[in-house]
Protein backbone atom coordinates (compact mmCIF):
# COMPACT_ATOMS: atom_id res chain seq x y z
CA UNK A 1 0.00 0.00 0.00
CA UNK A 2 1.57 3.20 -0.72
CA UNK A 3 -0.83 5.97 0.59
CA UNK A 4 -0.81 5.97 4.10
CA UNK A 5 -2.47 9.34 4.34
CA UNK A 6 -5.36 10.75 2.61
CA UNK A 7 -3.15 14.13 1.50
CA UNK A 8 -1.28 11.37 -0.41
CA UNK A 9 -3.99 10.35 -2.18
CA UNK A 10 -5.41 14.03 -2.59
CA UNK A 11 -1.62 14.71 -4.11
CA UNK A 12 -1.57 11.59 -6.72
CA UNK A 13 -5.02 12.36 -7.91
CA UNK A 14 -3.95 15.84 -8.85
CA UNK A 15 -0.50 14.76 -10.48
CA UNK A 16 -2.24 12.05 -12.21
CA UNK A 17 -5.39 14.37 -13.06
CA UNK A 18 -7.55 11.05 -12.08
CA UNK A 19 -10.55 11.24 -9.69
CA UNK A 20 -10.16 9.98 -5.67
CA UNK A 21 -11.43 6.34 -6.65
CA UNK A 22 -8.83 6.12 -9.55
CA UNK A 23 -6.17 6.88 -7.68
CA UNK A 24 -7.30 3.91 -5.52
CA UNK A 25 -7.58 1.56 -8.00
CA UNK A 26 -4.69 2.57 -9.88
CA UNK A 27 -2.90 1.65 -6.06
CA UNK A 28 -4.58 -1.61 -6.08
CA UNK A 29 -3.44 -3.18 -9.78
CA UNK A 30 0.51 -1.92 -9.13
CA UNK A 31 -0.03 -3.23 -5.80
CA UNK A 32 -2.09 -6.68 -6.63
CA UNK A 33 -0.60 -6.99 -10.27
CA UNK A 34 -3.76 -7.07 -11.44
CA UNK A 35 -5.45 -5.55 -14.45
CA UNK A 36 -8.03 -2.71 -14.01
CA UNK A 37 -10.82 -5.19 -14.65
CA UNK A 38 -9.93 -7.68 -12.30
CA UNK A 39 -9.83 -4.96 -9.47
CA UNK A 40 -13.00 -3.63 -10.88
CA UNK A 41 -14.65 -6.53 -11.35
CA UNK A 42 -13.47 -8.03 -7.47
CA UNK A 43 -15.20 -4.85 -6.30
CA UNK A 44 -18.50 -5.07 -8.14
CA UNK A 45 -18.98 -8.68 -6.73
CA UNK A 46 -18.41 -6.71 -2.85
CA UNK A 47 -20.84 -4.51 -4.03
CA UNK A 48 -23.61 -7.40 -5.54
CA UNK A 49 -22.63 -9.46 -2.28
CA UNK A 50 -23.67 -6.61 0.21
CA UNK A 51 -26.72 -6.12 -2.31
CA UNK A 52 -27.22 -9.73 -1.38
CA UNK A 53 -27.03 -9.77 2.14
CA UNK A 54 -29.42 -6.61 2.47
CA UNK A 55 -31.83 -8.93 0.56
CA UNK A 56 -31.37 -12.20 2.38
CA UNK A 57 -32.56 -10.45 5.66
CA UNK A 58 -34.43 -12.83 7.68
CA UNK A 59 -36.88 -11.77 10.06
CA UNK A 60 -37.31 -14.92 11.65
CA UNK A 61 -33.59 -15.39 12.62
CA UNK A 62 -32.37 -15.19 16.31
CA UNK A 63 -28.70 -15.17 17.66
CA UNK A 64 -27.06 -17.83 19.23
CA UNK A 65 -27.47 -15.83 22.39
CA UNK A 66 -30.93 -14.90 21.50
CA UNK A 67 -29.87 -11.41 22.60
CA UNK A 68 -31.01 -10.05 19.08
CA UNK A 69 -32.46 -10.48 15.86
CA UNK A 70 -36.52 -9.32 14.36
CA UNK A 71 -35.64 -5.13 14.97
CA UNK A 72 -34.98 -4.76 11.14
CA UNK A 73 -38.45 -6.14 10.85
CA UNK A 74 -39.53 -3.41 13.28
CA UNK A 75 -37.92 -0.54 11.21
CA UNK A 76 -39.33 -1.88 7.47
CA UNK A 77 -42.75 -1.71 9.58
CA UNK A 78 -42.74 1.51 10.94
CA UNK A 79 -40.88 2.75 7.40
CA UNK A 80 -44.90 2.08 7.01
CA UNK A 81 -45.99 5.06 9.12
CA UNK A 82 -46.90 8.24 8.25
CA UNK A 83 -46.16 11.15 9.88
CA UNK A 84 -42.93 9.57 11.18
CA UNK A 85 -40.20 11.79 12.02
CA UNK A 86 -37.28 10.87 10.33
CA UNK A 87 -37.69 10.93 6.33
CA UNK A 88 -37.38 8.61 3.82
CA UNK A 89 -33.83 8.14 3.28
CA UNK A 90 -32.49 8.12 6.56
CA UNK A 91 -35.45 5.70 7.49
CA UNK A 92 -33.85 3.41 4.87
CA UNK A 93 -29.89 4.07 6.05
CA UNK A 94 -31.56 2.69 9.36
CA UNK A 95 -33.37 -0.05 8.38
CA UNK A 96 -30.98 -1.48 6.16
CA UNK A 97 -28.27 -0.76 8.81
CA UNK A 98 -30.14 -2.59 11.73
CA UNK A 99 -30.84 -5.74 8.76
CA UNK A 100 -26.96 -5.91 7.92
CA UNK A 101 -26.02 -6.32 11.65
CA UNK A 102 -28.83 -8.55 12.63
CA UNK A 103 -27.63 -10.75 9.59
CA UNK A 104 -24.09 -11.33 10.91
CA UNK A 105 -24.81 -11.85 13.95
CA UNK A 106 -27.31 -14.86 13.37
CA UNK A 107 -24.62 -15.93 10.70
CA UNK A 108 -25.77 -15.24 7.23
CA UNK A 109 -23.04 -13.98 4.66
CA UNK A 110 -22.23 -10.54 5.09
CA UNK A 111 -18.91 -8.33 3.22
CA UNK A 112 -17.02 -6.88 6.21
CA UNK A 113 -16.67 -3.34 5.64
CA UNK A 114 -14.14 -2.64 7.03
CA UNK A 115 -15.22 -5.60 9.87
CA UNK A 116 -17.71 -7.78 10.12
CA UNK A 117 -18.80 -6.04 13.37
CA UNK A 118 -19.42 -2.47 11.41
CA UNK A 119 -20.80 -4.09 8.24
CA UNK A 120 -23.91 -2.38 8.36
CA UNK A 121 -22.46 0.90 8.28
CA UNK A 122 -21.22 1.15 4.29
CA UNK A 123 -24.02 -1.29 2.78
CA UNK A 124 -26.74 1.00 4.74
CA UNK A 125 -25.55 4.72 3.09
CA UNK A 126 -24.98 2.79 -0.33
CA UNK A 127 -27.64 1.06 -1.20
CA UNK A 128 -30.53 3.49 0.33
CA UNK A 129 -28.74 5.81 -2.15
CA UNK A 130 -28.99 3.41 -5.36
CA UNK A 131 -32.78 3.15 -4.46
CA UNK A 132 -33.11 6.81 -3.96
CA UNK A 133 -31.27 8.41 -7.39
CA UNK A 134 -30.82 7.36 -10.59
CA UNK A 135 -26.85 5.87 -10.47
CA UNK A 136 -25.11 2.87 -12.51
CA UNK A 137 -23.72 0.11 -10.87
CA UNK A 138 -20.29 1.42 -11.75
CA UNK A 139 -20.68 4.17 -10.28
CA UNK A 140 -21.59 2.28 -6.68
CA UNK A 141 -18.43 0.54 -7.25
CA UNK A 142 -16.49 3.42 -7.90
CA UNK A 143 -18.08 4.95 -4.54
CA UNK A 144 -17.24 1.40 -2.92
CA UNK A 145 -13.36 2.71 -3.99
CA UNK A 146 -13.48 5.77 -2.36
CA UNK A 147 -14.28 3.74 0.48
CA UNK A 148 -11.73 1.38 0.44
CA UNK A 149 -9.52 4.13 0.19
CA UNK A 150 -10.16 6.07 3.08
CA UNK A 151 -10.30 2.71 5.05
CA UNK A 152 -6.94 1.87 3.92
CA UNK A 153 -5.21 5.09 5.00
CA UNK A 154 -7.06 4.46 8.17
CA UNK A 155 -6.09 1.08 8.55
CA UNK A 156 -2.57 1.36 7.65
CA UNK A 157 -1.77 4.92 10.11
CA UNK A 158 -4.32 4.25 13.13
CA UNK A 159 -6.31 0.90 13.16
CA UNK A 160 -9.35 -0.76 12.14
CA UNK A 161 -9.95 -3.10 15.07
CA UNK A 162 -11.89 -3.05 17.69
CA UNK A 163 -9.15 -4.89 20.28
CA UNK A 164 -6.68 -2.13 19.01
CA UNK A 165 -8.75 0.91 18.63
CA UNK A 166 -12.07 0.64 20.70
CA UNK A 167 -15.75 0.44 18.47
CA UNK A 168 -14.04 3.62 17.29
CA UNK A 169 -11.90 2.08 14.93
CA UNK A 170 -14.14 -0.46 13.62
CA UNK A 171 -17.69 2.21 13.34
CA UNK A 172 -15.94 5.46 13.01
CA UNK A 173 -13.71 4.26 10.33
CA UNK A 174 -16.79 2.58 8.72
CA UNK A 175 -18.48 5.95 9.15
CA UNK A 176 -15.95 7.83 7.68
CA UNK A 177 -15.79 5.43 4.42
CA UNK A 178 -19.18 5.67 3.88
CA UNK A 179 -19.31 9.74 4.74
CA UNK A 180 -16.60 9.96 1.58
CA UNK A 181 -18.35 7.46 -0.86
CA UNK A 182 -21.54 8.85 -0.35
CA UNK A 183 -20.15 12.88 -0.87
CA UNK A 184 -18.03 10.99 -4.01
CA UNK A 185 -21.80 10.10 -5.23
CA UNK A 186 -23.39 13.86 -4.51
CA UNK A 187 -20.86 15.12 -6.34
CA UNK A 188 -18.20 16.49 -3.98
CA UNK A 189 -15.18 17.23 -5.23
CA UNK A 190 -11.57 15.18 -3.47
CA UNK A 191 -11.82 17.85 -0.63
CA UNK A 192 -15.18 17.73 0.39
CA UNK A 193 -14.78 13.62 -0.16
CA UNK A 194 -11.82 14.15 3.07
CA UNK A 195 -13.47 16.40 5.22
CA UNK A 196 -16.81 14.43 4.82
CA UNK A 197 -14.85 11.49 6.13
CA UNK A 198 -12.98 13.20 8.82
CA UNK A 199 -16.47 14.94 10.19
CA UNK A 200 -17.54 11.55 11.01
CA UNK A 201 -14.92 10.09 12.52
CA UNK A 202 -14.18 12.95 14.74
CA UNK A 203 -18.27 12.31 15.86
CA UNK A 204 -17.24 8.69 16.50
CA UNK A 205 -13.74 9.55 18.54
CA UNK A 206 -13.55 7.85 21.89
CA UNK A 207 -16.05 5.05 21.59
CA UNK A 208 -14.83 2.23 23.07
CA UNK A 209 -15.42 -1.64 22.65
CA UNK A 210 -17.69 -2.98 25.30
CA UNK A 211 -19.23 -5.73 23.69
CA UNK A 212 -22.00 -7.64 26.07
CA UNK A 213 -20.13 -11.60 26.43
CA UNK A 214 -17.86 -10.67 23.91
CA UNK A 215 -20.25 -11.01 21.00
CA UNK A 216 -21.35 -9.11 18.01
CA UNK A 217 -24.06 -8.03 19.09
CA UNK A 218 -24.93 -5.59 21.80
CA UNK A 219 -23.99 -2.68 21.10
CA UNK A 220 -22.29 -3.38 17.82
CA UNK A 221 -25.66 -3.81 15.83
CA UNK A 222 -27.63 -0.33 16.94
CA UNK A 223 -23.71 1.57 16.66
CA UNK A 224 -24.27 0.58 13.22
CA UNK A 225 -27.14 2.34 12.74
CA UNK A 226 -25.55 5.70 14.70
CA UNK A 227 -22.21 4.94 12.13
CA UNK A 228 -24.53 5.06 8.82
CA UNK A 229 -26.75 7.89 9.96
CA UNK A 230 -23.14 9.84 11.17
CA UNK A 231 -22.04 9.45 7.71
CA UNK A 232 -25.21 11.10 5.71
CA UNK A 233 -24.86 13.74 7.43
CA UNK A 234 -21.52 14.74 7.56
CA UNK A 235 -21.47 14.09 3.91
CA UNK A 236 -24.05 16.61 3.84
CA UNK A 237 -22.26 18.99 6.40
CA UNK A 238 -19.34 18.58 3.65
CA UNK A 239 -21.43 19.14 0.76
CA UNK A 240 -22.71 22.07 2.24
CA UNK A 241 -19.47 23.48 2.07
CA UNK A 242 -18.36 23.21 5.76
CA UNK A 243 -14.84 21.99 6.39
CA UNK A 244 -13.10 20.01 8.98
CA UNK A 245 -11.14 22.65 11.43
CA UNK A 246 -8.89 19.75 12.37
CA UNK A 247 -6.94 18.75 9.01
CA UNK A 248 -8.63 15.12 7.98
CA UNK A 249 -5.20 13.56 8.53
CA UNK A 250 -4.46 14.86 11.89
CA UNK A 251 -8.41 13.31 12.98
CA UNK A 252 -7.26 9.78 11.85
CA UNK A 253 -3.96 10.29 14.13
CA UNK A 254 -6.19 11.33 16.85
CA UNK A 255 -8.42 8.17 16.54
CA UNK A 256 -4.88 6.02 16.88
CA UNK A 257 -3.72 7.97 19.84
CA UNK A 258 -6.90 7.97 21.46
CA UNK A 259 -7.10 3.97 20.60
CA UNK A 260 -3.69 3.22 22.38
CA UNK A 261 -4.77 5.45 25.91
CA UNK A 262 -7.87 3.43 25.87
CA UNK A 263 -7.35 1.28 28.39
CA UNK A 264 -7.31 -2.86 27.61
CA UNK A 265 -10.96 -3.35 29.97
CA UNK A 266 -12.81 -1.17 27.05
CA UNK A 267 -11.27 -2.81 23.67
CA UNK A 268 -12.92 -6.32 23.10
CA UNK A 269 -12.27 -7.76 26.34
CA UNK A 270 -15.49 -7.04 27.58
CA UNK A 271 -14.73 -5.82 31.14
CA UNK A 272 -15.42 -2.96 31.67
CA UNK A 273 -18.63 -0.78 30.12
CA UNK A 274 -21.47 -2.15 28.82
CA UNK A 275 -19.84 -5.78 29.42
CA UNK A 276 -20.19 -5.65 33.12
CA UNK A 277 -23.99 -4.09 33.77
CA UNK A 278 -25.97 -6.73 35.76
CA UNK A 279 -28.15 -6.76 32.46
CA UNK A 280 -25.15 -7.89 30.65
CA UNK A 281 -24.34 -10.35 33.31
CA UNK A 282 -28.09 -11.83 33.10
CA UNK A 283 -27.27 -12.46 29.67
CA UNK A 284 -23.83 -14.02 29.83
CA UNK A 285 -25.15 -16.05 32.80
CA UNK A 286 -27.82 -17.88 30.48
CA UNK A 287 -25.21 -18.16 27.72
CA UNK A 288 -22.76 -20.30 30.41
CA UNK A 289 -25.90 -22.01 31.32
CA UNK A 290 -26.23 -22.93 27.49
CA UNK A 291 -23.22 -24.30 26.91
CA UNK B 1 -2.86 -5.58 3.39
CA UNK B 2 -4.71 -4.98 0.04
CA UNK B 3 -8.85 -2.90 -0.48
CA UNK B 4 -10.11 -6.10 -0.33
CA UNK B 5 -8.92 -6.45 3.01
CA UNK B 6 -10.90 -3.39 3.86
CA UNK B 7 -13.90 -3.95 1.60
CA UNK B 8 -14.18 -7.96 2.39
CA UNK B 9 -13.87 -10.37 2.74
CA UNK B 10 -17.30 -11.94 1.35
CA UNK B 11 -17.99 -14.23 4.64
CA UNK B 12 -20.12 -15.58 7.34
CA UNK B 13 -20.84 -13.89 10.72
CA UNK B 14 -21.09 -12.99 12.88
CA UNK B 15 -16.89 -12.80 13.70
CA UNK B 16 -13.91 -12.53 11.55
CA UNK B 17 -11.62 -13.60 14.02
CA UNK B 18 -14.29 -16.55 15.70
CA UNK B 19 -15.85 -17.41 12.81
CA UNK B 20 -14.23 -16.56 9.37
CA UNK B 21 -11.01 -17.49 10.35
CA UNK B 22 -12.00 -20.53 12.19
CA UNK B 23 -13.40 -21.87 9.33
CA UNK B 24 -10.06 -20.91 7.32
CA UNK B 25 -8.07 -23.24 9.97
CA UNK B 26 -10.09 -26.01 9.29
CA UNK B 27 -10.71 -25.65 5.74
CA UNK B 28 -6.50 -25.12 5.38
CA UNK B 29 -6.58 -28.85 7.43
CA UNK B 30 -8.37 -30.44 5.21
CA UNK B 31 -6.55 -29.52 2.43
CA UNK B 32 -3.44 -30.49 4.42
CA UNK B 33 -5.16 -33.66 4.93
CA UNK B 34 -5.66 -34.32 1.01
CA UNK B 35 -8.64 -36.70 1.99
CA UNK B 36 -11.76 -36.53 3.65
CA UNK B 37 -11.74 -36.58 7.43
CA UNK B 38 -13.71 -39.01 9.48
CA UNK B 39 -12.46 -38.23 12.89
CA UNK B 40 -12.08 -34.86 14.28
CA UNK B 41 -11.02 -34.10 17.86
CA UNK B 42 -11.25 -30.08 18.10
CA UNK B 43 -9.73 -28.60 21.35
CA UNK B 44 -10.93 -25.16 21.63
CA UNK B 45 -7.92 -22.59 23.52
CA UNK B 46 -8.28 -19.49 24.90
CA UNK B 47 -11.13 -17.20 23.59
CA UNK B 48 -11.91 -19.77 21.06
CA UNK B 49 -13.04 -21.45 24.50
CA UNK B 50 -14.90 -18.75 26.25
CA UNK B 51 -16.49 -16.85 23.19
CA UNK B 52 -16.65 -19.58 20.73
CA UNK B 53 -20.10 -21.06 21.20
CA UNK B 54 -21.74 -17.19 20.65
CA UNK B 55 -19.73 -16.57 17.36
CA UNK B 56 -20.42 -20.04 16.10
CA UNK B 57 -16.83 -20.74 16.23
CA UNK B 58 -17.91 -24.62 16.41
CA UNK B 59 -20.10 -24.78 13.66
CA UNK B 60 -17.40 -22.88 11.73
CA UNK B 61 -14.42 -25.46 12.68
CA UNK B 62 -16.47 -27.95 11.62
CA UNK B 63 -18.01 -26.21 8.47
CA UNK B 64 -13.99 -26.15 7.60
CA UNK B 65 -13.07 -29.56 7.94
CA UNK B 66 -15.21 -30.18 5.73
CA UNK B 67 -14.16 -28.22 2.83
CA UNK B 68 -16.22 -25.07 3.15
CA UNK B 69 -14.91 -21.95 2.78
CA UNK B 70 -15.60 -18.88 4.69
CA UNK B 71 -18.11 -17.41 2.60
CA UNK B 72 -20.53 -21.21 2.72
CA UNK B 73 -23.60 -20.27 3.19
CA UNK B 74 -23.94 -23.95 5.07
CA UNK B 75 -21.48 -23.05 7.95
CA UNK B 76 -24.45 -22.65 10.16
CA UNK B 77 -25.38 -26.05 9.52
CA UNK B 78 -22.34 -27.80 9.46
CA UNK B 79 -23.14 -30.15 12.14
CA UNK B 80 -25.88 -31.92 10.09
CA UNK B 81 -23.41 -31.92 6.95
CA UNK B 82 -20.72 -33.48 8.48
CA UNK B 83 -23.46 -36.66 9.74
CA UNK B 84 -24.31 -36.87 6.53
CA UNK B 85 -20.61 -37.10 5.10
CA UNK B 86 -19.77 -39.22 7.92
CA UNK B 87 -17.17 -37.21 9.57
CA UNK B 88 -16.99 -38.06 13.83
CA UNK B 89 -16.01 -35.12 15.55
CA UNK B 90 -16.19 -33.71 19.19
CA UNK B 91 -14.95 -30.81 21.33
CA UNK B 92 -12.73 -30.39 24.50
CA UNK B 93 -10.52 -28.06 25.91
CA UNK B 94 -6.97 -26.84 26.07
CA UNK B 95 -4.86 -25.14 27.28
CA UNK B 96 -1.96 -24.53 24.43
CA UNK B 97 0.08 -21.96 26.38
CA UNK B 98 2.09 -19.42 24.38
CA UNK B 99 -0.05 -19.40 21.79
CA UNK B 100 -2.87 -16.59 20.10
CA UNK B 101 -5.77 -16.22 22.49
CA UNK B 102 -7.30 -17.59 19.67
CA UNK B 103 -6.36 -20.96 19.17
CA UNK B 104 -7.77 -24.76 18.28
CA UNK B 105 -5.87 -27.76 18.46
CA UNK B 106 -6.99 -30.42 15.71
CA UNK B 107 -6.91 -34.29 16.01
CA UNK B 108 -7.41 -35.50 12.77
CA UNK B 109 -7.98 -38.59 11.30
CA UNK B 110 -8.15 -39.48 7.40
CA UNK B 111 -10.05 -41.51 4.93
CA UNK B 112 -7.07 -43.91 4.61
CA UNK B 113 -6.40 -43.83 8.52
CA UNK B 114 -3.65 -40.73 7.24
CA UNK B 115 -3.22 -38.71 11.16
CA UNK B 116 -2.41 -34.71 11.68
CA UNK B 117 -2.19 -32.81 14.58
CA UNK B 118 -2.50 -29.14 13.94
CA UNK B 119 -2.50 -26.16 16.02
CA UNK B 120 -4.25 -22.78 13.96
CA UNK B 121 -4.50 -19.25 15.00
CA UNK B 122 -7.03 -16.91 14.20
CA UNK B 123 -4.53 -13.49 14.63
CA UNK B 124 -6.94 -11.05 13.33
CA UNK B 125 -9.65 -10.04 10.68
CA UNK B 126 -10.20 -13.01 9.02
CA UNK B 127 -5.82 -14.01 8.96
CA UNK B 128 -4.99 -17.21 10.03
CA UNK B 129 -1.56 -19.02 11.18
CA UNK B 130 -0.81 -22.41 11.16
CA UNK B 131 1.43 -22.73 14.28
CA UNK B 132 2.10 -26.12 14.02
CA UNK B 133 1.99 -29.64 12.45
CA UNK B 134 2.64 -33.04 14.37
CA UNK B 135 4.49 -30.84 16.87
CA UNK B 136 6.78 -29.31 14.24
CA UNK B 137 6.73 -25.40 14.61
CA UNK B 138 5.02 -24.06 11.01
CA UNK B 139 3.51 -20.78 10.99
CA UNK B 140 2.00 -20.06 7.70
CA UNK B 141 -0.96 -17.57 6.59
CA UNK B 142 -2.62 -20.39 4.43
CA UNK B 143 -2.68 -17.33 1.83
CA UNK B 144 0.08 -18.48 -0.29
CA UNK B 145 0.44 -22.42 -2.02
CA UNK B 146 2.98 -24.02 0.73
CA UNK B 147 4.93 -26.77 0.92
CA UNK B 148 5.88 -27.99 3.98
CA UNK B 149 9.08 -30.07 3.63
CA UNK B 150 10.20 -32.28 6.70
CA UNK B 151 13.64 -33.46 6.26
CA UNK B 152 17.25 -34.13 7.71
CA UNK B 153 19.01 -30.89 8.52
CA UNK B 154 21.74 -31.73 6.00
CA UNK B 155 23.94 -29.55 4.39
CA UNK B 156 23.16 -28.31 0.90
CA UNK B 157 19.75 -29.69 1.09
CA UNK B 158 18.11 -25.74 1.29
CA UNK B 159 20.12 -25.02 -1.54
CA UNK B 160 18.54 -28.05 -3.82
CA UNK B 161 15.17 -27.38 -3.33
CA UNK B 162 14.92 -23.32 -3.80
CA UNK B 163 17.40 -24.13 -6.95
CA UNK B 164 14.80 -26.96 -8.33
CA UNK B 165 11.96 -24.52 -7.49
CA UNK B 166 13.59 -21.60 -9.42
CA UNK B 167 14.41 -24.26 -11.85
CA UNK B 168 10.34 -24.04 -12.42
CA UNK B 169 10.21 -20.73 -12.48
CA UNK B 170 8.68 -20.75 -9.24
CA UNK B 171 9.33 -17.74 -6.92
CA UNK B 172 9.38 -18.05 -3.43
CA UNK B 173 7.21 -15.40 -1.39
CA UNK B 174 8.51 -16.17 2.27
CA UNK B 175 10.31 -19.25 3.20
CA UNK B 176 11.06 -20.41 6.84
CA UNK B 177 13.44 -22.96 8.21
CA UNK B 178 13.08 -24.92 11.84
CA UNK B 179 14.58 -27.85 13.28
CA UNK B 180 14.74 -29.33 16.43
CA UNK B 181 18.41 -30.17 17.14
CA UNK B 182 21.22 -29.71 15.37
CA UNK B 183 22.02 -32.75 12.34
CA UNK B 184 18.24 -34.19 13.19
CA UNK B 185 14.97 -34.05 11.48
CA UNK B 186 13.82 -30.14 10.34
CA UNK B 187 11.21 -28.90 8.51
CA UNK B 188 11.17 -25.87 5.68
CA UNK B 189 8.27 -23.69 5.01
CA UNK B 190 7.97 -22.23 1.49
CA UNK B 191 5.36 -19.78 0.10
CA UNK B 192 4.98 -19.50 -2.85
CA UNK B 193 3.94 -17.42 -5.42
CA UNK B 194 2.39 -19.59 -7.95
CA UNK B 195 1.22 -23.50 -7.55
CA UNK B 196 4.16 -25.90 -7.72
CA UNK B 197 3.41 -28.32 -10.15
CA UNK B 198 2.64 -31.95 -9.47
CA UNK B 199 6.13 -32.53 -11.40
CA UNK B 200 7.96 -30.55 -8.61
CA UNK B 201 6.81 -31.94 -5.78
CA UNK B 202 7.37 -35.84 -7.00
CA UNK B 203 11.17 -34.59 -7.72
CA UNK B 204 11.56 -33.18 -3.69
CA UNK B 205 9.77 -35.95 -2.56
CA UNK B 206 12.71 -38.03 -4.25
CA UNK B 207 15.50 -35.82 -3.12
CA UNK B 208 17.85 -37.52 -0.79
CA UNK B 209 17.10 -35.87 3.06
CA UNK B 210 13.79 -35.02 2.28
CA UNK B 211 11.19 -37.67 4.91
CA UNK B 212 7.70 -35.93 3.81
CA UNK B 213 6.45 -33.32 1.48
CA UNK B 214 2.98 -31.91 2.08
CA UNK B 215 1.59 -29.17 -0.33
CA UNK B 216 -1.02 -26.93 0.52
CA UNK B 217 -2.81 -25.79 -2.76
CA UNK B 218 -4.69 -22.90 -3.48
CA UNK B 219 -6.49 -24.85 -5.96
CA UNK B 220 -9.96 -26.91 -5.38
Amino acid sequence: MSFSTLKEVLEYSEAKKVPFWEAIILDDMRERGVTRGESFETMRGMYQAMRMADEDYEADLRSASGMVGGDGAKLEAFSQKENRLVGDFLTSVMEKAVKMGESNACMKRIVAAPTAGSCGVIPAVLLSYAEKREVSEEKMVEALFVAAGIGEVIATSASISGAEGGCQAEIGSASAMAAGAVTYLEGGDNEAIVHAAALALKNMLGLTCDPVGGLVEVPCIKRNVSGAVNAVISSQMAMAGIRSAIVPDEVIDSMRRIGKLLPSCLRETSQEGLAITPSAQQVTKKLAQKS
Amino acid sequence: MNIFDIIGPVMVGPSSSHTAGACKIGYVSRKLMAQPIVKAEIFLHGSFLLTGKGHGTNLALVAGLLGMKPDDKRIPYSFEQAKKEGMDFSFGEVDLKDVHPNSVLLKLTGEDGRYLEIVGESVGGSVINIASINGQAANFSGDYPTLIIQNRDLPGLVANVTSELAKRTINIATMKLNRSTRGENAVMIIECDHEVWDAAIKWLKELEGVISVTYYSLEN
